[in-house]
């Protein structure tokens, strides 16, 4: 910790110092594209077709993510048919890892809409920037500094929804000045169980939270601005249809300083440098099931110290990037269980024993623009990576399976990736390449008697894994003509030493009525492909059509399919936009799912489609303004459930919503 | 020198020196601390002391340590040798119980120690009566008194009849405070050879399959066969036991040929083998 300390205080002195140099070289005005990022959604731009629609809903609009759904709250977001442990998801840069055992609690549930001014989302190596990852990384990003001096813009938002009586409210106020900002917003979502297609009634899939959060700055000069960022985030009440466990609680703490640094006539250009904190407390039980075998507790903290500084600098034709970050975490999770017989004592486990993580590493990126058209840009990062079990007993425990472990373990891992993209008047193309690697996650390596519902076995962690390497190749060309466009995107990636449980049939389950245990172990390899083909044509201004297609696979050196690799996907969508009038039609669906994963506990999950339609109107009222959003999602009440749903749940049935909000300028 | 050296220089020697001889008694007195006293056996000449580390005798495994005082000057014995005989009195036959020899305890001047497992309890704790013959500069002296024994809470010993038609007990030794991980079991075994002699078994086995029956009866992996480990004279083997509260050890006993005496394999149909030993934590 005082190495981290220290560090941070020299990154800080240093940079500072280094910024205050100027440097002599001319000035590209080269404007490069984020060709990193396969999207950025901005947020809260009343552009969505719910302006009130959760981190969840707006993720799971874009192309490259699917969300694994357990219930009806917290879904778990997957990039390239990869989930939690190979992605590396950051709010505004800080690391934050769930205190869930059952990933119940993925990132995505601890921030609301109104914290956040866009998602960035990098595919593949392309999201290493702050972390190591194989399939991709998303950042959270949360509100910029504005010294606009627009004084207090306050907002109002109401939405209403008929399935589950979904309420949500909430209340945004920001101040701008000359040299302070603030912004404040609370938000409150409830909802009661929803119904599946043709009035099924899911039991448990209730929720409840509020998130509210402060952000603030001030501008020290023209150049420094500090920055301190809260939110506090807590859910209670939330169901879990999939799994045999709710939650009562989950609650976050997300805290951060922040130094700016900008001066376009120094060598460094910007400097921006954080540090924060952040805890978890997440609380799962059982005392709303009327019929379980045994009654059980499982309390699961998860506290994060880090910092990082990032630089950007421009030489001649290069744009330079430069992340130094690091982050310590401690990770425990137990699990307490209440035998029916009274005579028996409690059973006490520990199923994360408190693991230490600490990371520190360095990410460069290089862009170098060739001419206006043409750009190779090349990111490698590098760091140090140490798990420590801080407990003797869950030490002890973990010797059961591993005699020979000791308490620490140290890795370094790196990741490389370079991008060469060419841009004409009518199309524009886009190849890449990368090579990553990344740490087993705190389960992986040292989960205790996990129960995974979804196959139905309980998995023991292993601290002897190596680490998982992916190589990856991706291509992209879009191609535009008039009103027309045309667009492929595609990813191959060959994963090794590809993390998985496999079955020890030497072992008994613990879980009643689980089939028996897996061990983390690695698959000498597996596969995984995905291609994208997307074109829209525009009619007029204000009416177009556009029309996604998708095809995902994954396989593994044992011959046998991933589980959770998306099957044949289309999305058709008609659109009509005015400046105070939308609405769209759009049919949604997947194929059925062929190539599902018996091997890895899953079912053939059958062909669906679904038609929603929504309408979006803007309106003034005196000087203030009121944006109304409104319609019906999955029109026909069809009961289904897609290959993302855990356990087969089915997706909401019809569903008739009102989003309203209201600006005071 | 100045007198303001010599005077502390006087105190810390003056202290230092009426200290340790202090000490030297004390040493005597606190050989037992630590230990609670359960019983004194009394006769005209000695107080034999007896303690253990709950204060009290349970059924199963109980390691004694011993003290034997002169009753007219107070002081403790130093050499001695020790022999024991506990006696449960039943309404028509009486028997004894596996037992230890009584050795010096080591590095300790006036403690002997040794252990008695007790296989039976009345539920009022009545019948067990112990008898301690010992002998100093020749001459022997015997200390005879009833004692309490509880029944222990958990099954930690099992007296049954093997198909050998032989009659043996089987008491946990060790580990004394489990923890979740691997624990050292150690396990005695002895026969009842008569009424009052219960031999140790030598070069038998036993089988372990802990089981928790609150949860599934799930078990626990990693386990290894309890073998006889000549020098300590008791069967030892890994005991992992993933979580804390009851876990039930099933035991098969085989002799040395391998037949089993004893106890069955755990199976669906079968929770529980007819051998078993249980403890909580």
């Amino acid at each position: 910790m005082k190495k981290l300390i220290l560090a941070v205080i020299w990154v800080f002195c240093g940079g500072i110092i280094f910024a205050q140099e100027s440097h002599d070289t001319k000035k590209d005005t080269t404007k490069l594209d984020e060709i990193t990022l396969v999207g950025r959604r901005k947020l809260s731009n009343y552009r969505q077709e719910k302006t009130l629609a959760s981190i969840d809903d707006y993720l799971e609009k874009s192309n490259k993510i699917t969300m694994i759904k357990r219930g009806n709250y917290a879904w778990e977001p997957a990039m390239n048919n990869m989930n939690s442990e190979r992605l590396n998801v950051t709010i505004d840069g800080m690391q934050i890892f769930g205190a869930c055992t059952d990933k119940m609690d993925p990132i995505t549930s601890y921030v609301d809409v109104s914290n956040l001014r866009k998602v960035s989302i990098g595919s593949g190596q392309s999201g290493s920037e702050n972390g190591h990852t194989i399939g991709g990384g998303i950042d959270l990003q949360l509100t910029n500094s504005k010294f606009h001096q627009s004084g207090l813009k306050t907002s109002v938002d109401l939405g209403y929804e008929t399935n589950g009586n979904y309420k949500t409210g909430g209340l945004d106020l920001e101040y701008s000045g000359n040299k302070f900002y603030l912004h404040a917003d609370g938000i409150y979502r409830k909802s009661d169980n929803y119904d599946a297609g043709k009035n099924q009634e899911v039991l448990y899939s209730q929720f409840q939270k509020y998130n509210m959060s402060l952000q603030t700055g001030y501008k020290l000069t023209d150049h420094h601005t500090l920055e301190a960022a809260v939110i506090y985030d807590k859910a209670t009440d939330v169901g879990y249809p999939a799994l045999t466990m709710d939650v009562s609680l989950a609650e976050a703490l997300i805290t951060s300083v922040t130094h700016k640094y900008v001066n376009d006539s120094t060598f460094i250009q910007s400097l921006e440098s954080k540090l924060y904190f952040n805890t978890i407390t997440h609380v799962m039980d059982d005392s709303k099931r009327p019929d379980v075998p045994i009654r059980m507790d499982m309390p699961g903290w998860s506290d994060t110290y880090g910092f990082y500084s990032k630089a950007s600098m421009t030489i001649d034709k290069h744009a330079l990037e430069v992340n130094l970050n690091g982050f310590y975490n401690r990770s425990l999770a137990e699990m307490t269980m209440y035998p029916n017989d009274p005579n028996q004592a409690a059973m006490f486990m520990y199923t994360w024993p408190d693991i230490r993580t600490l990371y520190s590493g360095i990410y460069a990126k290089d862009t170098y623009a060739f001419n206006d058209q043409t750009s190779l840009s090349t990111a490698l990062r590098i760091g140090f990576h140490q798990n420590e079990i801080a407990k003797e007993t869950g030490l002890e425990s973990l010797q059961i399976f591993y005699p020979e472990i000791g308490a620490t373990n140290n890795r370094v891992l790196s990741s490389f990736t370079t991008n060469y993209q060419f841009k004409k008047e009518h199309y524009d193309v886009s190849f890449g390449a990368g090579y990553g690697e990344r740490a087993p996650s705190v389960s992986e390596g040292y989960g205790f008697f996990l129960f995974n519902s979804f196959d139905n076995y309980d998995y023991i962690g292993n601290p002897t894994l190596k680490n998982e390497k992916a190589i990856e190749a991706n291509f992209k060309a879009n191609y535009h003509e008039n009103n027309f466009h045309l667009g492929f995107e595609t990813s191959y990636f060959h994963i090794m030493d590809y993390i998985i449980g496999n079955i020890d049939e030497n072992l008994s389950a613990m879980t009643i009525g689980a089939d028996g245990v897996k061990v983390y172990s690695a698959l000498s390899n597996a596969k995984i492909f995905n291609a994208y083909l997307n074109s829209s044509y525009k009619f007029s201004d204000s009416f177009s059509i556009n029309g996604t297609v998708g095809y995902n696979y994954g396989s593994a050196s044992n011959g046998e399919n991933l589980p959770l690799i998306k099957p044949f996907s289309y999305l058709a969508e008609v659109n009509y936009s005015t400046a105070k009038f939308n609405a769209a039609l759009q049919l949604e669906g997947n194929a059925n799912q062929s190539r599902y994963s018996n091997f890895y506990g899953e079912d053939e999950t059958a062909a669906y489609g679904i038609l929603n339609v929504n309408f979006g109107n803007e309106f003034k009222l005196n000087t203030n303004k009121v944006i109304l959003k409104y319609g019906i999602e999955n029109i026909l009440d069809v009961n289904y459930s897609t290959y993302a749903d855990w356990n087969n749940i089915p997706r909401q049935g019809r569903n008739l919503y009102v989003n309203m909000s209201y600006i005071i300028y | 020198m100045k007198l303001k050296y010599i005077i502390p220089i006087l105190f810390i020697a003056l202290f230092t020196m009426s200290c340790s001889t202090d000490d030297d008694s004390d040493i005597i007195l606190n050989e037992v601390e630590g230990l609670k006293k359960i019983q004194d056996l009394t006769n005209t000449t000695h107080t034999v002391e007896l303690y253990n580390s709950s204060g009290k005798f349970e059924t199963g495994y109980n390691a004694i340590t011993i003290r034997i005082k002169d009753n007219a000057s107070n002081n403790y014995i130093e050499n001695a040798s020790l022999s024991w005989m506990p006696v449960m009195q039943m309404p028509s036959m009486k028997h004894s119980s596996p037992k230890s020899e009584i050795t010096k305890s080591l590095g300790k001047k006036t403690l002997f120690e040794g252990f008695i497992i007790y296989q039976m309890a009345n539920l009022d704790g009545s019948g067990w009566s112990l008898k301690v013959d010992y002998t100093i500069n020749g001459t022997s002296y015997t200390a005879n008194a009833d004692i309490k024994v509880m029944q222990a809470e958990y099954q930690n010993v099992a007296s049954f009849m093997g198909t050998d038609e032989v009659r043996y007990v089987v008491a946990m030794m060790a580990p004394n405070n489990p923890k979740i991980g691997i624990n050292k079991l150690k396990v005695g075994l002895f026969k009842m050879e008569s009424m009052m002699a219960f031999p140790v078994v030598e070069d038998y086995k036993m089988t372990l399959d802990p089981r928790m029956p609150g949860m599934g009866n799930h078990g626990s992996p990693n386990n290894t066969d309890l073998i006889y480990n000549g020098a300590d004279k008791t069967y030892e083997g890994n005991l992992s036991l993933t979580m804390t509260g009851y876990w039930v050890l099933n035991l098969k006993l085989l002799n040395a040929s391998g037949e089993a005496l004893k106890g069955e394999s755990v199976t669906e149909e079968h929770p529980k083998s007819s051998l078993y030993l249980e403890l909580e934590f």
